[in-house]
């Protein structure tokens, strides 16, 4: 399934969770199926480098190219509050990993606005579309 | 060491993780949490918690105001408190949110409250229990005494230009940047719409969180606080302080930490803060690190 495919899938599936509180489910249950980056990929403390930047929710990211230059994404998220950070892990992992780096590229880090709506303050968006944009520069840095 | 041990003016307000865990079942205590981020709440609460969302329980959803005292008694008794509740609030992001709720219950005159000490953090750190139930309490009657009585506790604008034209006590509670202009927002955050950086002349820069042991988001003891606020910052107790912030969230954490740890006598909060001052035409700005 192409990334378009699967952003697709995705909105078909918010559209159908429009209330708040369904919709409040929904990205909890994404936040439920969030793993932990493997410690064969890494182990803390973590390294700065991978650290989103401006993530309140301390988050990590991990982009691994594999041989046929597909994406494996892994994440960490420190803070035992960050359910919004751990969801959205969720749903790029579902989203990007196994994907071309190119299409990787091609996310539009609007997909939080498409995710979460309104529901998020100001602060927590911007460090959300954080993590889609240091997963687009990790992608960037395994083409390398 | 323990809430009792840190010195605080008033330890009554606040209450440990201990405590809140010994009283999970005492109908007399309400707990309540208050965060930023919606889906903290449902994805798992302490046990018996119920939720107060600051933006669409406590503010006017048309102007910019608090609820009325009619909105305030009937959002109360729907979430089964009555008069002598303790309500007990906690949240995440070191209680920022927390201690914004119980300023809000503080200008309806339910000042019965308490604050759990390091809020989520801690009690996520300590492995206590969470849980997705949501609880249902029958609803109360609950009375108000008159209408909302914002003057104790909070500051408006003439009020602080008044206040700073006198040379009163004020605290910019916000980030160092914001504080000097060099940023009109957080590091994290987008500008909110003020037109002019910097700050209110003669206010004191004391960052919020430094009130809070980042490790498990427990304030600081009296010692440290006294140290900071009164002793690096030279502010007077016995004198009259304004807190602010940018739109007196982060300036509700000063506040409650002044006027329970500290025993400042008379603070408020100025909750229009920087997003209406920054905006207000003619009035003074000052940039640049403290004076």
């Amino acid at each position: 399934m192409s990334i378009d495919d699967k952003l697709t899938e995705l909105q078909e599936t918010l559209d159908m969770f429009e209330d708040p509180a369904s919709r409040a489910d929904l990205l909890i249950g994404f936040a439920d199926r969030f793993r932990e980056v493997p410690p064969e990929v890494a182990t803390r403390p973590f390294s700065k480098s991978h650290q989103v930047p401006q993530c309140e929710s301390d988050a990590y990211v991990w982009a691994m190219l594999r041989p046929d230059r597909t994406l494996a994404l892994h994440f960490a998220v420190e803070n035992p509050s960050g359910i919004s950070a751990k969801a959205l892990a969720a749903i790029l992992d579902q989203v990007c990993s196994g994907q071309p780096v190119e299409e990787v590229l091609t996310i539009d880090p609007g997909i939080v606005e498409q995710v979460f709506r309104q529901n998020i303050s100001m602060g927590k968006g911007m460090g959300l579309k954080s993590m889609v944009l240091a997963v687009q520069a990790l992608a960037r840095e395994a083409l390398k | 060491m323990t809430t009792a041990d840190k010195g605080y003016a008033h330890p009554e307000a606040l209450v440990s993780t201990e405590w809140v865990a010994a009283h999970l079942q005492d109908p007399m205590v309400r707990l309540i949490e208050s965060n930023e981020d919606p889906l903290v709440y449902p994805s798992g609460h302490v046990p018996g918690a119920v939720q107060i969302d600051w933006t669409t329980d406590l503010n006017d959803q048309v102007r910019r105001d608090y609820i009325s005292a009619d909105a305030f008694a009937q959002l109360l008794s729907r979430l089964g408190i009555a008069n002598d509740t303790t309500v007990v609030f906690y949240g995440d992001r070191n209680n920022w949110w927390a201690c914004y709720s119980l300023w809000v219950f503080h200008l309806f005159g339910h000042t019965n409250v308490r604050i759990m000490d390091g809020g989520r953090l801690k009690w996520e750190k300590d492995g206590r229990p969470l849980t997705r139930e949501v609880p249902a309490y029958p609803a109360t009657t609950y009375a108000l005494a008159g209408a909302r009585h914002d003057a104790p506790h909070r500051a408006f604008r003439e009020q602080v230009l008044t206040h700073m034209e006198a040379g009163g006590q004020l605290v910019d509670v916000r980030s160092p940047d914001e504080f000097t202009g060099a940023k009109l927002h957080m590091a994290e955050y987008p500008n909110e719409g003020a037109l002019r950086g910097g700050h209110i002349p003669g206010a004191r820069s004391v960052p919020w969180a430094k009130a809070v042991d980042p490790d498990d988001g427990t304030f600081k003891p009296a010692a440290e606080l006294r140290a900071l606020y009164q002793q690096e910052k030279g502010l007077d107790p016995s004198s009259e302080t304004i807190a602010y912030c940018r739109i007196g969230e982060r300036s509700s954490h000063t506040w409650f930490t002044l006027k329970y740890l500290l025993g400042f006598e008379n603070v408020r909060n100025y909750d229009g803060s920087w997003t209406e001052w920054g905006n207000l035409v003619g009035v003074p700005v000052e940039k640049g690190p403290e004076r």
